[in-house]
This record gives C-alpha cells, sequence and structure tokens, in this order.
C-alpha cells in the first residue's frame, strides 16, 4: 500500500495532478448545479407571476 | 435540399431542453463510471513505464483533459458561428455554455502539465515551447471570450461580438496539436494520432482510451446541464417554461 502511495518517488506529482483533476470536475459539476438551480428559481418566479396583457399600441387619428 | 425535421428541432429551445434532459443521466453516469474505471486502471493495474516509471501514470488524464479543452473551443466556435451566420439564438447558447468548462479543462491540463514535466523534463513551465505557449493561449482565449461577455449589458450584441472573437480564436486548435512537429518542442510528438498506429502497448492504451472517452462524456454531460440553465435565462417567461416549472413543482 504505502509502495502504491509512493509512486516510486513521484507520489506528490501524480496524486496531486489527479487531485487538481478530481477538483476541476467537482468544480465544474457544482458550477452547473447552482446554476441550473438559480435559473430554475428564476422561472418559477416569473412563472408565479400574474402575466401581463402586452400593451396594445395606440392609434393615433390624423386631424 | 430539404433537411429531416429532427435538424430543423435542434432549432426549439423546448425540444433541446428536454433531448438534454433525457440524455444527460445516461451521459453523466456513464462518464463518470469509465473516469472511475480508468483511474483505477491507470494508477493501479497499468504497468509501470520503463523510461519515466511511474510519473508516466499522469498519461492518463493529461492528454484527455488538453484534448476535451480543445474540442470545448471548437464546439464553442463551431455553435458561434452557426449563430452568426443562420442567427440561431440556441447555438449562441451553447458557444456560451461551452466557454467556462473548456476553460476550466484547459486549466486542468495546464496544471496537470506541469506537474508531469518536474519529474519528467525537470522544469514546472518551459517559455518558448510551443505547445505551452499555445495551450496557454487556448487559456486566455477562453477568458477572453468570457470577458469580452461581460462587457456588453446587451445579450444579442454580445453573442454576435465574441462569436467573431471565437471564430478567429479557432486557428490555434491546428497550431496546438501540429505544434510538435512544426517546431522544436520538449513536448514528444503524436503518441496515438500517428502513422502506423498508436506508439502505446495494449495495456496501457486501453485505460488511456477509457479516459478520453470519459472525459468526453463527462463534458457533453456537463454542456448539456449548462445548456439547460442558459436557456432557462435566456428564454424567461415564455410558455413551455411556465408548463415545465407548473409540472416540476406539482
Amino acid at each position: 500500500m504505502t509502495e502504491f502511495l509512493a509512486m516510486g518517488e513521484h507520489g506528490a506529482y501524480v496524486w496531486s495532478a489527479y487531485g487538481i483533476t478530481l477538483a476541476v470536475l467537482i468544480i465544474n459539476v457544482w458550477l452547473v448545479r447552482a446554476k441550473r438551480r438559480s435559473a430554475l428559481l428564476r422561472a418559477q418566479e416569473l412563472a408565479t407571476q400574474v402575466e401581463v396583457p402586452r400593451k396594445q399600441p395606440t392609434v393615433r387619428r390624423l386631424q | 435540399m430539404k433537411l429531416p425535421r429532427w435538424f430543423h428541432l435542434l432549432g426549439s429551445p423546448p425540444h433541446v431542453y428536454r433531448l438534454a434532459e433525457r440524455l444527460s443521466p445516461w451521459l453523466g453516469g456513464l462518464g463518470c463510471a469509465l473516469l472511475a474505471v480508468g483511474t483505477v486502471w491507470g494508477l493501479g493495474i497499468a504497468p509501470t513505464d520503463f523510461q519515466q516509471g511511474e510519473s508516466y501514470r499522469i498519461i492518463y488524464i493529461h492528454p484527455q483533459t488538453a484534448y476535451v479543452g480543445m474540442m470545448a473551443y471548437v464546439v464553442m466556435a463551431v455553435a458561434a458561428a452557426i449563430g452568426y451566420v443562420w442567427r440561431v439564438k440556441l447555438a449562441h447558447a451553447a458557444a456560451v455554455s461551452a466557454a467556462p468548462i473548456g476553460a476550466w479543462f484547459t486549466f486542468c491540463a495546464l496544471c496537470t502539465g506541469a506537474l508531469w514535466g518536474r519529474p519528467t523534463w525537470g522544469t514546472y513551465w518551459q517559455w518558448g515551447d510551443p505547445r505551452i505557449m499555445f495551450e496557454a493561449l487556448l487559456l486566455f482565449l477562453f477568458l477572453g471570450y468570457l470577458a469580452l461577455r461581460g462587457a456588453f449589458d446587451d445579450r444579442d450584441k454580445a453573442d454576435r461580438v465574441t462569436a467573431i472573437l471565437a471564430v478567429v480564436g479557432v486557428v490555434n486548435i491546428p497550431i496546438i496539436h501540429y505544434s510538435v512537429e512544426w517546431w522544436n518542442s520538449i513536448h514528444q510528438t503524436s503518441t496515438i494520432l500517428r502513422e502506423g498506429g498508436p506508439a502505446m502497448t495494449t495495456d496501457m492504451l486501453i485505460p488511456f482510451l477509457i479516459m478520453v472517452a470519459g472525459f468526453t462524456l463527462t463534458f457533453y454531460w456537463l454542456l448539456l446541464r449548462r445548456l439547460q440553465a442558459e436557456i432557462l435565462e435566456r428564454e424567461g417567461s415564455a410558455r413551455w417554461i411556465r408548463e415545465l416549472v407548473a409540472e416540476g413543482s406539482r
């Protein structure tokens, strides 16, 4: 086991490379989740608002 | 020429949103499973390299993350071009979604490369090495793209201006790929995509390719999830989103 962790003197390099990669993957998943959650919340907010009818264009009669 | 219906549907936000909803669990599940299998195989089972010893095991993450970063850039540039030329809003949304993921993977490739360079070449960073320089440029292209977007209040304008940057920057991709052949580099020349087949033994090649597939699927999983959020933000109060949200909260 210690031999496996040591990676023939290069353990520090190999394990930190894998650690950084894992961290990048986790950060990406977390960022996407946060973005989706806030987008869904915003959509929910918009959905609960009463639909405001669009203002009709006013037609002015020429005199 | 008549284009098939499924092709037209790729321009429809509700259709793509639902498609992403259906595909994402498969991409994410399979991608993570492949990454787990490949990591165990690469770190524990694959044989030791006779020249580099154990430090070579970074080969199961470094080329893969670099390749995904480049693929992300191509996806971004192609999507941006489609959005610019045919004015497909969804294509712009896809381009924006690919950028941060690509930036993260490129950052990861630079870090893992440094950590591999130290025990192998005796240095973390080599100024002037063409591949390292153009890979760093790739990271700055992603960051520049995102910064440029941030400079606009108007989303449509941001889409169009940044699309030009994305398309121009795509020249960098073949330069990164061929840099090891065009110039003297401390990087080795192509190991996998070379004439006469991969120069790697099968017991190293299998976990290598498993990791390539794992990172690729994980990238598309992240991309689709990001695209969904981007669609929700852009479509705002469209009727299909109201219905979708009502379905979800029920």
